[in-house]
């Protein structure tokens, strides 16, 4: 009980590098919830395949190391296009023909589809997983007075940033992104200016992809590249959409941050409820607000 | 709104998960063996279809056939969840005539399974799942711990830890039977050894990120860092503990229960100089070693890990031991097996206590670093023999109402 205590009050440099640390995380949940945000908002899809597309990213970085000697850096770029194709492939062969129908229909495909692919990568590489190095140019420890700061952990809140908030602008306040915003709310009156609808939602789902890939890849060093990555993540990324508001660009990345610092939070003054946190804040925001924080109605 | 309805019945579709392997029906012309364990997530490397591999091969190499009957093995996976456990475990001996199951990791699982059997006079041989609850508390006498115990992990590696000096402890925990048990066995060794214990934090089964705990570890300023979990949870932390420069800042790792399998996903470089404490490693000697060639030419060219190893040698012997005893019936195969010392390839002189305990020498090994490592799964070596009297927990502390005193 005592040690409890000592640690339910922490000094408070402790408690900014735990917060820190909870950014880290939310800088996942952020890419990861930001894909399925795109994607539900564009194609009407509840993408339940992202956990594995997202496992599929680091094990293409893990296959391109060992088995082409391809380094972190040109798989950062070489993995999200390679999953991204698959995700196109995907959407092409598969997903493209449930537009029409109820969710479920969508979301029980995408499962399936998930479930197949964990269970291969489970039968060829075990549960554990596999090691992945950090690359040397981003491996160390920058002591930051407060805490020890990895240096590749901080390049993961920079780099996530930057997507998102890229993501976000193109999607927001650019040409391209008012077409596919105009796709989504009447696609019969964007196809009539000659614009390709069919085509901008393939892209757009494997741009979705490409994303989920990309965190995979940055996932990497810090956890085990393992079958089982995705599907750990997943039902929290999608708790963290629907906090954000299904199919909000910018209120995806927001609750993903903030919900990575509210996990960060619990886990300093009450460890055991950190895995339940989440959910706990989901409810009450689908009790309050149904349509998320950043939704725009029900 | 239905999208929320969706999301429940997607988590509801994860949490049912993979169905149990359909058994035969029960007609008493045979003889059932059931293996059960984590086929799927962070527990399945230890165990998994590796446990089955290991039961089958002890089946044939007992001759296939037992008190004129064939002998068949069954398998399913429990996810790591008491009640899924008990319910196939009752099913099993209920309905599909299941004789004994073994392997039983994750000891939440194993405990609520072992009080199935025992209600039924049925048998269970726990090879993978650690708490020493399952002699002590729980203790049944139908029930035999086979391989380890979380009292045996934290007297081996707990004291050759504090005989290095390391006298101030934190633990990270993995918030379940199995965790606090072995946080509790530890400490209880750290403390009577003359050290501390200066905080711990219990961390939900199956986290990916660890960097929060391993921060609160790292300022508590403790020498040593004690590891109460496994499997997947065990590799996490000690990766992340080596991104966060935790050791080069000066405090130590311990797993408390490491295995081989964990090693491997490790990696030699971050795993190096570990501790750990095992009842099988297949480079041992020439009979651990020929174990360990049959097994990886039957399972894809991997190791056995001590708990496959020992679900091996827990299925000999529970069939040499109903073939003394000419019956099925759980209380009389259980008698037979406490009356025959064990010997085996992992097993000298071994024996099955009236606790269900089996007694066993326990090994303390080291890691290599990767220039020590000459050969694939070259990597331990062994600092010492712990004999099997004192590496478990003595009779007489035991709680056990089997145990007369």
């Amino acid at each position: 009980m005592m040690n409890w205590v000592h640690i339910a009050v922490p000094p408070a440099s402790a408690l900014l590098a735990q917060l820190l640390i909870g950014l880290i995380n939310g800088a996942f949940y952020a890419m990861l919830s930001l894909g399925l945000a795109v994607i539900f908002g564009l194609l009407n899809i509840i993408n339940f395949t992202h956990g594995s597309l997202y496992m599929l990213g680091a094990f293409c970085a893990y296959l391109l190391l060992n088995f082409f000697g391809i380094g972190y850096w040109p798989s950062l770029i070489i993995a999200p296009i390679v999953v991204g194709a698959f995700g196109i492939l995907l959407e092409r062969l598969l997903i493209r023909h449930v537009y029409k129908l109820d969710h479920l229909y969508g979301l029980l495909l995408t499962f399936g589809i998930a479930l197949i692919i964990e269970g291969l990568f489970r039968q060829l590489y075990g549960a554990t997983g596999k090691p992945y190095d950090t690359p040397d140019t981003l491996s160390g420890v920058r002591n930051l007075g407060f805490m020890f700061l990895p240096i590749y952990r901080a390049w993961v809140i920079a780099a996530s940033t930057i997507f998102c908030f890229g993501t976000w602008f193109v999607i927001e306040r650019t040409q391209l992104g008012a077409y596919l915003r105009a796709a989504t709310e009447n696609p019969a009156l964007v196809q009539a200016f000659g614009i390709n609808v069919p085509r901008m939602i393939t892209l757009t789902y494997g741009f979705g992809v490409g994303l989920a890939a990309l965190a995979g890849v940055m996932a990497a060093p810090i956890y085990q590249v393992s079958p089982l990555m995705g599907s750990n993540l997943i039902i929290v990324v999608f708790a963290v959409v629907v906090i954000g508001g299904m199919g909000s660009i910018l209120g995806s990345i927001v609750a993903g941050y903030a919900l990575g610092l509210v996990e960060g939070l619990t886990k300093v003054f009450y460890p055991e409820a950190s895995s339940t946190a989440i959910f706990v804040i989901m409810v009450i925001v689908l009790l309050v607000k149904p349509s998320g924080l950043f939704g725009r109605g029900v | 709104m239905k999208l929320r309805s969706l999301i429940v019945a997607a988590a509801a579709a994860i949490l049912l998960g993979a169905a149990a392997a359909p058994g035969a029906l029960a007609d008493g012309k045979t003889v059932k063996i059931g293996v059960l364990n984590d086929m799927s997530s962070l527990y399945s490397n230890i165990g998994g279809m590796g446990s089955v591999v290991a039961a089958q091969m002890a089946v044939k190499d007992f001759g296939g056939k037992v008190l004129g009957k064939p002998i068949e093995v069954v398998y399913a996976d429990h996810q790591n969840k008491p009640d899924i456990g008990a319910g196939i475990a009752s099913k099993w001996y209920d309905e599909d005539g299941v004789d004994a199951i073994f392997d039983l990791p994750t000891s939440s699982v194993a405990i609520a399974v072992q009080q199935v059997a025992k209600d039924r006079g049925k048998v269970t041989i726990i090879s993978n799942g650690g708490s020493s609850d399952l002699t002590n508390k729980f203790c049944s006498p139908t029930g035999v711990h086979w391989t380890y115990d979380t009292y045996a992990m934290a007297h081996v590696i707990g004291d050759a830890i504090v005989k290095q000096g390391g006298k101030s402890w934190f633990f990270i925990t993995a918030d379940y039977a199995f965790g606090h048990q072995l946080q509790d066995d530890t400490a209880a060794v750290v403390t009577g050894a003359g050290g501390t214990v200066v905080g711990s934090v219990n961390v939900p089964l199956n986290n990916a990120d660890f960097s929060s705990f391993l921060l609160q570890a790292q300022q508590s300023k403790a020498q040593i860092i004690g590891l109460a979990n496994a499997g997947g949870d065990t590799i996490n932390s000690i990766k992340q503990a080596s991104e966060f420069g935790i050791v080069q800042g000066g405090q130590r790792m311990a797993g408390l229960l490491v295995f081989i399998s964990d090693v491997d996903s490790l990696g030699l470089k971050t795993a190096q100089g570990l501790l750990l404490s095992e009842a099988y490693y297949w480079d041992q000697n020439d009979q651990t070693r020929a174990f360990a060639k049959k097994f990886q030419a039957a399972f894809n060219g991997k190791v056995p890990t001590s708990g496959q190893a020992g679900v091996y040698s827990a299925v000999m012997f529970y069939l040499k031991a109903m073939a003394a005893a000419k019956t099925e019936d759980g209380a009389e195969v259980v008698a037979q097996m406490r009356a025959m010392p064990i010997n085996d390839f992992m097993t000298k002189n071994g024996r099955v206590r009236e606790d269900g305990r089996v007694i066993r020498d326990m090994y303390l090994f080291q890691v290599k670093t990767p220039d020590e490592s000459k050969y694939p799964y070259d990597y331990f070596k062994q600092l010492a023999v712990v004999p099997g009297d004192k590496a478990f927990r003595p009779l007489s502390e035991s709680v056990c109402p089997l145990v007369k005193k």
